[in-house]
C-alpha cells in the first residue's frame, strides 16, 4: 500500500524508537512486549492482524499530516477497525480513567476539603460525559459497523446521524489539565502531581488520535458501506 | 492603542453628527470618518471604508431586527447605539456599547475606548494575564451559573461585550468549559467574595 509511513518488513522495534507512543497502541491489537527483532509483517501475521490496517493506525499515531486518503479506506481490509476501537474504549475506561482518577485522589487527598470536592466533582462530571460516549458509540455506531461489515443493509441508523460531540469533552480534559497544572498546589506531593500531568497529556494525546481515527477513518468507511450496499 | 481608530458616524442629525465629531477630536485615539446619514448603503459602506468602530443610530432600522443582527456580525467591527430616543432594550443589546448623548463627552470617549478594546481583544498590556475586576465580576456569575444574558442584566452590559469577557478570561486562564472556571474560581476564592 502506497503513502502508508513504514514498511511491513521493517522492524517493529525500530518503528517503536522512532515514536515510542506506538507502544500505546499494541495492546490493541494483543501484541505485548517482548517481539525481539521480528519485522512487522511477521509479528501481525502471528497475531492475526492485518498488517496494512496496523501501519495505516501506526501511520496517524505517528504523525500530524497524515491524512488517510478515500483510496485507502475503502481498500484496505478494515477488519480490525471495530476490534480496535472497542479495546482503545475499553483501555480508556477500564485503565486510564481508573489510574488518573487514583493519582488524583492521592494529590488532592491533603488539600482543603472544599478545593478537593469541587476538582472531584469536576472529575466525575467528566468521567461521566465521556463513558456516556463511549456507550453511544458502541450501542449505536458499532453494532450499525458490524451489521454493515456483514453485509446487511442497515437503515435503522446512518452514521449522519453521528453527532461528533467529542469537542466539550476535550475541551474538561484540557480544562482539568490547566487546572491541576497551573492553579493546583501541588507543592504536598509534587513528584505525584508531575506524573499525574504527564498522564493527563498522554490520555489527552491518544484521545485526540482516537477521535481523528473515528472522524477521518470510521466515518467515511461507514459511508462508503452505507452507500454500496443501499 | 497605537493606530487612530477609524470612527464611522451613522445618524442624520447633523448637530449630533458635529457633536460627536468635535469629541472625537480631543483625543489623537480617533480618526472620525466622514459620516452618513441612512443605512440604506451601509454594508456596501462599510467594506469600503473599513471602520473599527461605527456610532449608529439604531431608529434608523425599520422593525427588521434580524437584517440588523446580520451586519452586527461583521465582528472585527465594534458596534455602538447611538441613544437619544426610545429604543427597546433587546435591540441595545444587539450591540457592544451604548452612546447616550446624555453623557459626558469625556465619558463617552472613555467608554468607547474601554469596549473597543474589550470586544477587539486588545490586551492593554500583552503580558498581563491577571484577570481584570470586569472579567472576575463575569467569572464569578458564570460559575453561579448564571447565563450570559443574565449576567447581561445583573452587570448592566451588553450580551457582546459579557461574551467578549468570556472570550478573554478562556484566553488568559486557558480554561473553555463553565465547570472548569467554576473550579478555577473556587480555588482562587473568587466565590466568597
Amino acid at each position: 500500500m502506497k503513502e502508508l509511513l513504514f514498511l511491513e518488513r521493517s522492524k517493529l522495534a525500530d518503528l517503536i524508537a522512532a515514536n515510542y507512543n506506538l507502544i500505546l497502541m499494541l495492546p490493541r491489537f494483543g501484541i505485548s512486549l517482548g517481539f525481539g527483532d521480528k519485522s512487522v509483517r511477521e509479528i501481525c501475521e502471528n497475531h492475526n492482524v492485518p498488517t496494512d490496517f496496523f501501519l495505516f493506525i501506526c501511520s496517524i499515531y505517528s504523525s500530524h499530516s497524515f491524512i488517510p486518503s478515500r483510496e485507502m479506506i475503502t481498500t484496505m481490509d478494515m477488519r480490525f477497525l471495530l476490534p480496535y476501537l472497542l479495546s482503545s474504549h475499553r483501555y480508556y475506561k477500564e485503565e486510564r480513567l481508573p489510574h488518573i482518577e487514583k493519582n488524583l485522589h492521592v494529590i488532592i487527598g491533603q488539600s482543603d476539603e472544599k478545593y478537593s470536592e469541587t476538582i472531584l466533582h469536576f472529575f466525575n462530571e467528566y468521567k461521566e460525559e465521556m463513558k456516556e460516549h463511549f456507550l453511544h458509540e458502541e450501542e449505536h455506531v458499532f453494532p450499525h459497523l458490524q451489521a454493515l461489515q456483514e453485509g446487511f443493509a442497515d437503515n435503522s441508523y446512518r452514521i449522519g446521524n453521528f453527532a461528533l460531540s467529542h469537542s466539550n469533552i476535550e475541551d474538561k480534559l484540557n480544562d482539568l489539565i490547566q487546572i491541576i497544572f497551573k492553579y493546583f498546589p501541588g507543592n504536598v506531593y509534587p513528584n505525584q502531581s508531575i506524573e499525574l500531568v504527564f498522564d493527563l497529556l498522554r490520555f489527552s494525546y491518544d484521545l485526540d488520535k482516537h477521535k481523528f481515527i473515528e472522524e477521518k477513518v470510521l466515518v467515511p468507511y461507514v459511508e462508503h458501506l452505507e452507500r454500496r450496499l443501499s | 492603542m497605537s493606530e487612530r481608530v477609524k470612527v464611522l458616524i451613522v445618524e442624520p442629525s447633523l448637530i449630533l453628527v458635529e457633536g460627536l465629531r468635535k469629541t472625537l477630536n480631543q483625543t489623537e485615539n480617533f480618526n472620525p470618518l466622514s459620516s452618513i446619514s441612512d443605512i440604506q448603503h451601509l454594508r456596501e459602506h462599510v467594506s469600503m471604508v473599513r471602520p473599527n468602530i461605527v456610532i449608529l443610530n439604531p431608529t434608523l432600522f425599520p422593525q427588521v431586527v434580524k437584517n440588523f443582527s446580520f451586519i452586527l456580525e461583521n465582528s472585527s467591527i465594534t458596534w455602538f447605539a447611538l441613544q437619544y430616543q426610545y429604543v427597546e432594550s433587546r435591540i441595545l443589546r444587539l450591540f457592544h456599547g451604548v452612546v447616550d448623548i446624555r453623557e459626558h463627552p469625556a465619558h463617552i470617549l472613555q467608554k468607547l475606548v474601554e469596549i473597543h478594546e474589550t470586544t477587539q481583544q486588545i490586551a492593554p498590556l500583552t503580558d498581563n494575564y491577571e484577570l481584570s475586576d470586569r472579567e472576575t465580576d463575569v467569572l464569578i456569575c458564570l460559575s453561579q451559573g448564571c447565563s450570559s444574558k443574565e449576567i447581561a442584566d445583573q452587570l448592566n452590559i451588553s450580551v457582546h461585550t459579557v461574551n467578549s469577557h468570556r472570550k478573554n478570561i478562556t484566553r488568559k486562564t486557558g480554561i473553555k468549559s463553565v465547570a472548569g472556571l467554576a473550579v478555577y474560581a473556587t480555588l482562587n476564592n473568587l466565590l466568597e467574595r
